[in-house]
């Protein structure tokens, strides 16, 4: 999948991220993750940011987070959801 | 006995909300992919909701999610998430004939077959909030084996019947009465209208007294307020339940002594008594009410 534009999602409520994905400036994975909880869960936030974009097969992006206390389900709903603005694909594939 | 006397509404775009609900302890929480969502947020919402229903323990609360209608361009997309997903209700809104559940049905038949689940997995629940929907209520509530319960919403009906809501609910009694009528017809739940005005308590107490009275089940609630007033009012009394135990025993009493017609506070004791009873007997155990043990086995 490639990312061709800036797509974002999520919100700065409590227990929500907002995530913005962008084509990258440079190749590669960039992450700035700015969060409440990073020195507990910084690592763990980042691990399912990588692994989201590991099944997307997104090789070069720019993802920032502003995490304000999300689970990891929501992490990876707010960045599905910023990754599929962000390649403007509206069809989702959903799977269990 | 399944409990469904409160069904508390969650916007299905509020990530606080979609993690939380649970813990005010709801019969259901109900995840809206629907009113409360923009146009613009449909898909993220659905995303939030997909990967909380598969990831997230809700503890036993039963888990509905309202969808969008088909004929808008998200219910489609939304049976197909939602039937991943797995919760244990699809609510479909604004439903106006037997047709509507016959198509819900079958897309998630299809989905159910695709993603290789049981068929009949999940359960269906259709809202009926239109002077339509009403007069087709018997024909909506037995349009599929899938379909476990009818709600009323009132909102959108007294639009439709160029009036509003007041207080005493005249204006919704036929319509309320038709929905319960249709439900207990076909076996099914029945689930009241929301009450809007979270600042009214005594005026939403009345309504849940009188949804009761009409033979509901439970009611939309748009507050975790609003649950424990709910759950007080179906609750059945001390009083009821000495007099459902009352029937119990005589009936006990009866097979003991092969008698066929017996009295218990001097009426004769029916079937419809009996099943009036049963019923006060096995709320009171839901609700959390101790009956003795040796009371259960009359």
């Amino acid at each position: 999948m490639k990312i061709t534009q800036k797509g974002i999602a999520g919100t700065l409520e409590s227990s929500d991220v907002l995530i913005t994905v962008s084509p990258p400036t440079d190749p590669g994975i960039k992450i700035e993750l700015e969060s409440i909880v990073k020195k507990q869960f910084g690592n763990r936030i980042i691990a399912v940011v990588n692994e989201v974009l590991e099944g997307f097969g997104i090789k070069d992006v720019h993802v920032t987070l502003q995490d304000k206390g999300a689970l990891d389900c929501t992490v990876r709903a707010r960045l599905e959801a910023a990754v599929y603005r962000a390649a403007g694909i509206s069809q989702i594939r959903w799977r269990r | 006995m399944k409990l469904r006397r409160t069904m508390l509404y969650v916007p299905g775009g509020n990530a606080a909300m979609v993690k939380d609900a649970h813990i005010y302890r709801s019969d259901a929480i109900m995840f809206d992919l629907e009113d409360s969502i923009a146009v613009n947020e449909k898909e993220s919402a659905r995303l939030l909701v997909f990967h909380a229903l598969r990831t997230l323990s809700y503890e036993g609360t039963e888990t509905v999610v309202r969808i969008n209608g088909l004929d808008s361009p998200y219910g489609r997309d939304d049976i197909k998430a939602m039937v991943n997903a797995g919760p244990d209700i699809i609510r479909l809104p604004k439903t106006e004939t037997a047709q509507d559940i016959q198509d819900v049905e079958e897309l998630i038949r299809k989905e159910e077959a695709a993603a290789g689940l049981e068929e009949g997995s999940i359960a269906l629940m259709a809202a009926i909030e239109s002077p339509l929907g009403i007069l087709n209520a018997y024909q909506i509530a037995t349009a599929s084996s899938r379909l476990i319960g009818i709600a009323f919403g009132a909102e959108d009906y007294v639009t439709n019947m160029k009036t509003s809501r007041s207080r005493a609910g005249s204006e919704i009694f036929y319509a309320r009465s038709a929905l319960v009528t249709a439900a207990r017809a076909a076996g099914i739940y029945a689930l009241d209208t929301v009450f809007s005005d979270l600042n009214d308590e005594e005026g939403f107490v009345e309504e849940v007294r009188m949804a009761k009275q009409l033979g509901f089940d439970g009611k939309s609630i748009i507050s975790p307020r609003q649950i424990r007033p709910v759950h007080d009012v179906f609750a059945p009394t001390e009083a009821e339940v000495e007099a459902a135990l009352r029937v119990m025993r005589g009936i006990a009493e009866a097979k003991k002594r092969n008698t066929g017609v017996i009295t218990v506070d001097g009426k004769m004791v029916d079937k419809p008594m009996v099943e009036r009873a049963e019923r006060v007997i096995e709320m009171a155990k839901a609700s959390g009410q101790r009956i003795p043990e040796e009371e259960l086995h009359v």
